[in-house]
């Protein structure tokens, strides 16, 4: 084990940022030409830093696995993004918002990334309006602004319930930019299978064209990877179906470490499973917590409508637990209350696997009118799911994976372990400790993409200028490659029993029951072992129908739950090694006696980072998290 | 439920398609029209043939990746959906369903139902942008936009690039797409520094590509998932003639 050193520069933490910049090494504009870095990823992370670096005139490759730029699933981010811009005068400031960010994160997370995240929220909004993102308006004509889970100001910018489109609309026009500047060049249905490696240095990677199936080789100075979060390894999520590990994963089997991969988010508010057909978990915006109350029948196995159980036999249990935020709590909270209540017989819906959540007070206080501009399109998604009425009847909600804190862990310029090899957004474990505040991901992945990447990058590469590009003939490319086909044929000629899905929803099942919204020594060690099986089983008995040089949807399935499958087990050694519970991280064996999270923080104020063997454990080398800007306190919702 | 399925099957753009049957006799009201043909994928898998192939990815209708005609339809029968938002409790036990691709020679057929939309990326890339550089943004208030403003521009810009506006169209016009962010960013006043090249690049970039010309039959609007409306084509429209007469 090893202490990692996150080379975070000195001086107090609100000027560090801007020392950085200060005196961080340039490349000059005439180089930058000809130098190229490939981007891996065209969300808000990935697009962004390919925009900005292409705007400073490195030659730039974009890949994503998507058929267009524009539908990495940053697309689906409903709520908003948070600014420290403080137009509603209600006390924000770039300090409150880091402070609350370090809170939400339960103290798991690094000073100085969250306070230059939240330094850096306030260029972004304005970057993200000349771009002509529409967001919300007051009466005046200025920006509107609503406050979001967990924190006491308003500082959230949106745009009605479609954010994260609005955002990566901007992205992709700036990507479009650049693309017709010929700076940018665009490998859309290309997927990252491998990492290439020389003596320690990332210098390109290997790809599948998802239409031909020829699997390609490029190179590059630098590789960034913006691809996104891994909660789709539980199969039923908010994430989107082609959300994955790969990238990540094999960067870490290359030798980057991942670092805190069992802090995964569980929101409370998604959609409940309605049947086995069930596919994914449509989430609805934790917005709606502002105006909808939680609850469920006091009595448990109540069958009566909602309508007809009256507000003494109700428990609106968040704001009888946390009177001071009610249904506003925090998502780790509010998930694991709901659970409870679920576990304890109060859920409610066909498979009483969800709770109420309830419009009816403020359609009375405020005029459906009013819910309507504000919730409009989240209620017509509801009713075109489920087919009911929320304006009339409480929604159903349920707790569902949906964001990954953990993930590839970075330095301050957030370059991973490898050298050139540089992670963004979400797929990085940087800024959300053990528990992400809502609308703190659109602002990181942005801000990571726009404004850091492009100065750490550039930092890098000034280093470099006179290196050729490595040759795409080097014997690590050929590795690399022969490595990815021998992968791909071995997975096409199994010819087993089982299709695919049948191991990512094993998998899934599996997690969500030892590794999810709360954990024990047992169930992690019962995860571990029933996951080598499942594994084991894959490899003798899996199904993948069609050939490897042509379309083929369920080759690209196989290639991403290969490595989800080691993931989850990366996951569960994770939490197990992790004795003490921690915001989205809940070990039942740390609680206090009234249910709450007991951290431990002189055992494990660290980041675990775990460095990938070929035979044998992983090897966990250690971050230790020092705070200097805020005195760590227990979290208290209460 | 019992489904009679007709699917268009195609190996690639130069081979020729045909519709296949294909019946599954256990499909659930709840599931969504995508979980439908996973479970006809499943069935496939099972007898050891290759899969039906098809775009998807967000399967909450944000994404724009999933589309399909279905029963000459696109996207299917409900108003202001996409195909992954559709749910079978919309059809009858019993029913005959024919699933076809999205068809336009500027959208050629990759395999099965999946078609390559990349046309669009093109329009885009013509001028469908603000110039301005990330960090050049002057103060974000500094820009006051009217709530209709904005609101106008959102609603042009929910658009989600499916595609389905141009498979409705019996031109293959691509103006409802086109217009929607030529709209979107006209709406804006941080967008009108550049209304005249943006319009003039983006119609002609359509016509390169090979969209057909919009007759105005609003066929494109009725089948929207965003329910982007035909105003948007004719403030393009005038837009282009605009830049055109150098106004
Ligand atoms: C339903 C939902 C709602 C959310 N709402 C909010 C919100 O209101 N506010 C907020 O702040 N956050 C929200 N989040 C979280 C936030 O949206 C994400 O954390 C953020 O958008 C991630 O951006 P990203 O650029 O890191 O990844 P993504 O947007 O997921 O992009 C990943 C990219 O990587 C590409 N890719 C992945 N793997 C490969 C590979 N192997 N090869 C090639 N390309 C690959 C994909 O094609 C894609 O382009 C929400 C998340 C979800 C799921
Ligand atoms: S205008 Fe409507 S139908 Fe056309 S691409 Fe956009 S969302 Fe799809
Ligand atoms: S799958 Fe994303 S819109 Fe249908």
């Amino acid at each position: 084990m090893t202490m990692l050193d996150a080379k975070i520069p000195n001086g107090p933490i609100e000027k560090k940022w801007s020392e950085y910049q200060a005196t961080c090494a340039l490349v000059n504009a005439a180089n930058r030409k000809k130098m190229t870095v490939i981007v891996i990823g065209s969300g808000l992370a990935g697009g962004g830093a390919a925009a900005a670096l292409g705007e400073l005139g490195y030659h730039v490759k974009l890949f994503c696995f998507h058929d267009s730029t524009r539908r990495a699933h940053s697309v689906a981010a409903q709520g908003g993004v948070n600014a420290a811009k403080n137009y509603q005068n209600d006390g924000d400031n770039v300090y409150r918002m880091f402070y609350d960010a370090i809170k939400g994160g339960d103290y798991r997370s690094r000073e100085a990334n969250v306070y230059r995240m939240a330094e850096l929220s306030v260029r972004l909004i304005d970057t993200c309006v000349a771009q002509g993102v529409p967001f919300a308006r007051e009466y005046g004509g200025s920006l509107g602004n609503r406050s979001f889970g967990g924190v006491q100001v308003e500082r959230t910018f949106y745009a009605q319930g479609q954010t994260g489109q609005q955002l990566l609309m901007g992205t992709n026009s700036a990507i479009a930019r650049q693309v017709k500047a010929g700076r940018i060049e665009r490998f859309s249905r290309h997927e990252m299978l491998d990492l290439v490696v020389k003596n320690g240095r990332a210098i390109g990677v290997i790809v599948r064209d998802a239409i031909t199936g020829e699997i390609e080789r490029h190179a590059a100075h630098a590789v960034v990877l913006g691809t996104g979060g891994y909660a789709k390894i539980y199969y039923l999520s908010t994430m989107a179906m082609g959300c994955n590990a790969t990238a990540a994963w094999k960067a870490h089997k290359r030798g980057a470490f991942l670092a805190n991969p069992s802090f995964v988010q569980v929101h409370p508010t998604s959609l409940p499973a309605l049947g086995k057909h069930q596919s994914k978990l449509t989430l609805m915006s934790e917005s709606l917590r502002n105006d909808g109350r939680i609850w469920v029948p006091a009595k448990s196995g109540d069958d009566r409508s909602p309508e007809k159980i009256p507000d003494s036999e109700r428990d609106y249990y968040l704001e009888r637990k946390y009177p001071a935020f009610g249904n506003l709590t925090p998502r780790d909270i509010a998930a694991r209350a709901a659970k409870e209540q679920i576990d304890a017989g109060h859920g409610v819906g066909p498979m009483r696997n969800a709770v109420f959540l309830d419009f009816r007070d403020a359609i009375a206080q405020h005029g459906r009118e009013i819910i309507q501009s504000r919730y409009g399109n989240l209620f017509g998604m509801y009713q075109k799911i489920t087919g009911i009425d929320a304006y009339v009847t409480p929604m159903l909600i349920a707790p569902s994976p949906h964001f990954t804190m953990g993930g590839l862990w970075v330095d301050y310029e957030l370059m991973t372990t490898i050298e050139g090899l540089y992670a963004c957004g979400e797929c990085n474990f940087a800024d959300h400790g053990s528990n992400r505040l809502g609308a703190n991901s659109l602002l990181q992945a942005c801000v990571d993409g726009y404004f850091i990447l492009p100065s750490t990058i550039g930092n890098f590469l000034s280093g470099r200028i006179k290196e050729p590009l490595y040759s795409t003939d080097d014997p690590e490319f050929d590795q690399a490659e022969s490595k990815a086909r021998e992968d791909i044929q071995k997975l096409l000629s199994i010819k087993g029993r089982q299709s695919v899905d049948y191991f990512h929803r094993t998998l899934g099942a599996t997690l969500w029951d030892c590794c999810g919204i709360s954990r024990s020594r047992e169930s992690l060690n019962r995860g571990i072992e029933q996951i080598r099986d499942l594994r084991e089983q894959f490899w003798s008995d899996v199904n993948i129908t069609g050939g490897a040089y042509e379309p083929n949807s369920e080759l690209e399935k196989a290639t991403r739950v290969m490595d989800f499958l080691e993931l989850g087990e990366l996951m569960c050694i994770d939490a197990l090694h992790r004795e003490e519970s921690c915001g989205a991280h809940f070990r039942e064996e740390y609680q206090t006696k009234e249910g709450e999270s007991l951290r431990n923080d002189e055992g494990f104020s660290y980041v675990s980072a775990w460095q990938h063997r070929a035979e044998g454990e992983p090897i966990l080398h250690k971050e230790p998290l020092s705070f200097e800007a805020v005195n760590v306190m227990t979290r208290n919702y209460k | 439920m019992e489904l009679n399925l007709r699917i268009w099957r195609q190996d690639g753009p130069d081979t020729p398609g045909q519709l296949v049957n294909y019946h599954l006799d256990n499909a659930d009201p709840g599931m969504s029209f995508l979980e439908m043909l996973d479970a006809v994928n499943e069935q496939l898998i099972n007898n050891g043939e290759r899969v039906i192939e098809f775009d998807h990815d967000c399967r909450e209708g944000i994404c724009g990746s999933c589309g399909m005609v279905i029963n000459g339809r696109p996207h299917g029968p409900a108003q202001g959906s996409s195909t992954c938002q559709l749910h079978m409790r919309s059809f009858q036990n019993g029913d005959q369903i024919t699933i076809e691709p999205f068809r336009a020679s500027a959208f050629p057929i990759i395999r099965d139902l999946k078609v390559d939309r990349s046309a669009f990326d093109r329009i885009i890339d013509s001028g469908g942008y603000i110039s301005t550089n990330i960090a050049a943004a002057p103060e974000a208030n500094s820009i006051l936009i009217s709530k209709d403003e904005a609101s106008n521009a959102f609603d042009a810009a929910a658009c989600i690039g499916c595609g389905a506006c141009v498979a409705s169209c019996k031109n293959a016009s691509a103006a409802l797409f086109t217009s929607a962010k030529v709209t979107h960013l006209v709406n804006l006043p941080q967008g009108k520094v550049e209304r005249s090249t943006r319009v003039v690049q983006m119609v002609d970039q359509m016509d390169t590509e090979g969209f057909g010309a919009c007759s105005f039959t609003e066929a494109c609007e009725a089948v929207c998932p965003q329910q982007i409306s035909v105003n948007h084509i004719a403030q393009m429209n005038w837009e282009y003639n605009r830049a055109k007469l150098g106004m």
